[in-house]
């Protein structure tokens, strides 16, 4: 098969485009299936947490800077720093146990 | 302009640029990230401004990366990018009727975690400025930090790419913990995934699956079990 990274990203945009424009112009009306809204509610936290482990064990040039990252963005997201924080925490653990392991 | 449409694009803008930096930081780990996958800047910065979604692009980077089928492609950021769905819906509930119809096509591009966070806690019904507003600066801090993220990534020295790399899972852990948190359900379902994926990666037969394929049966299985098991009462 062809790949070509332009209709890589054009099939991207557009699927994301419909999924946001149709209920904006078409589906004007609340969602009332329990199911339904339980699944798009479920979705973000199952996808970012299949996403998240364990890729990010072997995103670094170190399974143990990357765990340490891991357990670093946990920790931190736990206690409430920001978005902002938590990634670059994460990142920072990366950095300086690489410094020293490395 | 009148008073109304000025205030409100002015307040876009200013709650826009927190918005900005963080997009801006997170999108130059997304621009390390489609650098290694092979896009080019302008590629990474075209996939950027037409998606605004760091999660489903990271995805399809995965995709690209990996040779994917354009179906494959098409099914993984239809599944990750379904919360903008649940968003969308809920966001139209807040426009006026006397809103020009032709504003939902354009923030049909915009609704991104973020804006739709701040657009839906205005109290009363929503003046489109505001969101141009926003998107005003968010749009391009995305946009350029993924354009820069491949250009740097490039340059900068290994040790720090390889520490920006986890900067874009520090986003992911910091959206997902904290609801985890204060909320058993999303706790179990979190661990659950989490354990589930590291099955998949590593057990003999199913590891062979590829990593986009895994997210996608994941993610429809799971949220689906969850969904039956655990339906969301009307007002949630």
């Amino acid at each position: 098969m062809n790949h070509n990274i332009y209709i890589y990203i054009l099939i991207m945009a557009l699927t994301t485009y419909l999924i946001r424009v149709l209920p904006l112009t078409l589906i004007r009306k609340e969602i009332k299936n329990k199911t339904i809204r339980a699944f798009l509610y479920y979705v973000p936290y199952v996808t970012l947490s299949v996403m998240t482990f364990p890729a990010i064990l072997t995103a670094t040039e170190s399974i143990y800077s990357a765990a340490a990252a891991l357990a670093v963005g946990i920790l931190s997201a736990w206690f409430g720093r920001s978005l902002f924080q938590v990634s670059i925490l994460s990142c920072l653990t990366v950095f300086i146990v690489e410094m020293i392991i490395l | 302009m009148n008073n109304k449409n000025s205030y409100w694009l002015k307040k876009g803008i200013t709650n826009g640029i927190p918005i900005a930096l963080g997009y801006f930081a997170v999108s130059f780990t997304l621009g390390i990230a489609a650098k290694n996958a092979g896009l080019t800047a302008f590629q990474a910065a075209l996939a950027s401004i037409t998606n605004h979604a760091s999660a489903g692009e990271f995805a399809g980077f995965t995709i690209i990366a990996a040779l994917g089928t354009y179906l494959e492609i098409m099914v993984m950021t239809l599944i990750i990018n379904a919360r903008y769905f649940l968003m969308s819906c809920s966001l139209s509930q807040k426009f006026d009727k006397n809103m020009p119809f032709f504003h939902r096509f354009i923030f049909g591009l915009f609704v991104t975690d973020e804006i739709f966070g701040l657009a839906v806690s205005v109290p009363e019904k929503l003046n489109p400025m505001y969101i141009y507003g926003m998107v005003l600066v968010a749009s391009p801090g995305w946009t350029l930090g993924t354009y820069l993220g491949v250009v740097f990534g490039n340059i900068l020295p290994a040790s720090i790419v390889s520490a920006l790399s986890v900067g874009l899972y520090g986003m992911f852990l910091a959206i997902i913990i904290p609801p985890a948190r204060k909320n058993r359900l999303i706790a179990g379902i979190v661990a659950i995934s989490m354990a589930v994926s590291c099955l998949f990666a590593y057990a003999p037969v199913v590891k062979s699956i590829a990593s986009g394929t895994r997210i996608i049966i994941l993610t429809i299985l799971i949220s689906l079990g969850a969904a039956i098991l655990f339906p969301i009462e009307e007002d949630k």
